[in-house]
């Protein structure tokens, strides 16, 4: 059950040059969390920008009450959250979105980010964790600066590999590399996926070639968070003349099988 | 002291209070009932139905302007069958009364639109949208010409007993043209306004950030203009008008009442406050308390003079 609830910030921290960590003390919401769900923020007092911002899970732990947001500044909304201080209160809805599926689970599984596209699969691997899953990360990012949650990974007993485009930390390149270096030496069946659309893409092509099972979570503009508006949508494959449907990406997705998605650039 | 009466009587439809949800902007009602209690609000103006399915428009669909946003969503709704049979039947429990915004490209379609959605139960109006700015046949064209506009409100109302919304557009000259055309062809109620066209362009990209190119604006950066035009009609004709543009708290709302609307409908605000819609009402009741008046009908076009 999804509410409109106000969360004390309990810390709003600046993680690099554009990255953002937000705490959130929420235990009317925290039972109710999937890994892959999102909360609709609204992230200034104002009018302007008019729209809450859909921001993914991050971490969420329930024996306190508190979720956590990751999140990047790229424009007016995101900028005023990053204003946000610890003690003010912050207006969330949510939970939001389907998370993602996890009722057939294989025993090996790779979780691949692509810079703040990691932001929803920390709490995925800290439950794939729990649930005794053999994981494997690849994080892409720009630059070293950019690689998001090295540290905690570290901690936790789950394989790292990481890439950036200008070699400055793991290997140079992208993390698309890495996925089909780690493919091809090791067999996995399920995977999972967020980040930009060319990654997601090159993921994509996997599932044909390698025939496995890829989940992805995709971002779209949104309105309304609710399945009201219909600004969001995506396209999936369907047969019909036009080969595809709409579908939403707040109450559809935001996770989608690789397989059925129209990833259009 | 006792409370105001909030009821209203739109030339027969009849309503617990004067607050509608405007149409595209809350789905078919289900949508926020984890966050509305439904039963309280005076009416939904159901998404935009169409006589086929429509896929609607590709994305970018929506952008945000300045206090408000542009949207091209195209009209994407399962076509009035499905809407018939699957949905209707899930919202006609409630209290609110049903209102189904209707939209066509030829007044044939209109017309068998109303035929089709005059035979089920749970239907209180049908709002006709001949206003919409993103749909490349019909659409806008119906609403800017007082000749086809009076043309599409005959041809629904000769095919339906149920009372007859006429959603007007503002991209007009003149508002009041339109809004006697609909009001002689037989319109019973006038809603206003539909979304002012609107465009924005990514400077980095160098170019229109809608797939659709142009879109609807909405939210309070319309508001003014809402008001304004609410004002004219409201002295231009003797129906009863549902107002909407940017009303996003009770005092905008209360507004739009003064300005000559007997009932106000809540579209983008929805978006970003769910809760809105039961703070409205709240709002309205509490401002006629406080200025001592008996009923909701006693401020409307209080403000014209």
């Amino acid at each position: 059950m999804s509410k409109q609830i106000e969360g004390e910030i309990l810390a709003n921290k600046q993680l690099n040059e554009s990255d953002y960590r937000l705490v959130l003390s929420l235990p009317e919401l925290v039972d109710e969390i999937k890994s892959g769900q999102f909360l609709h923020v609204k992230c200034g007092p104002g009018l302007d920008p008019l729209l809450r911002r859909p921001i993914s899970v991050h971490q969420y732990n329930q024996d306190r009450g508190e979720i956590v947001l990751l999140y990047r500044v790229f424009g007016k909304g995101t900028k005023q959250l990053a204003k946000r201080e610890a003690g003010k209160k912050l207006d969330v809805m949510g939970p939001l979105g389907n998370g993602f599926d996890l009722t057939e689970l294989e025993n090996k599984i790779l979780v691949v980010g692509g810079g703040i596209g990691f932001a929803p699969l920390m709490a995925l691997v800290e439950k794939l964790v729990e649930l005794n899953k053999e994981v494997m990360v690849l994080l892409g990012a720009r630059r070293k600066e950019q690689l998001l949650c090295t540290d905690k990974l570290e901690k936790l007993s789950v394989g790292l590999k990481v890439a950036t485009n200008d070699g400055s930390a793991g290997q140079k390149g992208y993390v698309t590399r890495l996925v089909e270096q780690e493919l091809d030496k090791d067999k996995y069946e399920q995977v999972f996926a967020c980040g930009p659309t060319p990654m997601l893409k090159a993921m994509q092509s996997l599932v044909n070639t390698k025939d496995i099972e890829i989940q992805v979570s995709l971002e779209e503009r949104m309105g309304c968070g609710t399945g009201a508006c219909l600004s969001c949508v995506c396209k999936v494959k369907v047969e019909n003349d036009e080969g595809f449907e709409y579908r939403k990406a707040c109450t559809d997705g935001p996770v989608f099988e690789a397989s059925e998605v129209i990833l259009d650039e | 002291m006792n409370k105001p009466d909030l009821t209203v009587d739109l030339s027969g439809l009849q309503l617990s209070n004067p607050v509608f949800t405007a149409s595209g902007t809350f789905g078919f009602g289900e949508e926020y009932e984890e966050y509305v209690d439904l039963d309280r609000l005076g009416g939904v103006m159901v998404k935009g139905t169409t006589l086929e399915p429509k896929q609607g428009n590709p994305t970018p669909r929506i952008a945000e302007t300045p206090a408000g946003m542009l949207n091209a969503i195209g009209l994407q709704n399962p076509g009035v069958d499905y809407f018939i049979a699957e949905i209707l039947p899930k919202i006609r429990d409630y209290e609110f009364r049903t209102i189904v915004n209707m939209s066509a490209n030829t007044i044939e379609e209109y017309q068998k639109l109303a035929e089709k959605l005059s035979k089920p139960e749970g239907i209180a109006a049908l709002e006709v949208n001949i206003s919409c700015p993103n749909v490349k046949k019909g659409g806008l064209a119906f609403g800017t010409e007082p000749e086809m506009a009076a043309g599409v409100v005959e041809a629904v109302t000769k095919n339906t007993d149920l009372p007859v919304i006429t959603k007007l557009s503002p991209n007009v000259t003149d508002i009041t043209e339109i809004a006697k055309a609909v009001e002689e062809a037989g319109s019973d109620i006038i809603s206003l306004i539909n979304t002012l066209v609107g465009m924005k362009i990514d400077i980095d990209k160098q170019e229109p950030i809608l797939a659709n190119t142009i879109g609807g604006l909405s939210g309070p950066a319309i508001r003014p203009v809402a008001v304004r035009m609410i004002y004219q009609v409201a002295q231009a004709v003797d129906l009863p008008i549902i107002g909407m543009g940017g009303i996003m708290n009770s005092r905008d709302a209360v507004e739009f009442l003064l300005a000559g609307a007997s009932a106000v409908a809540i579209g983008t605000a929805n978006f970003s406050n769910p809760r809105v819609t039961m703070e409205i009402i709240d709002g309205i009741e509490e401002y006629l308390c406080e200025h001592g008046y008996d009923s909701v009908q006693e401020i409307v076009g209080r403000a014209i003079k």
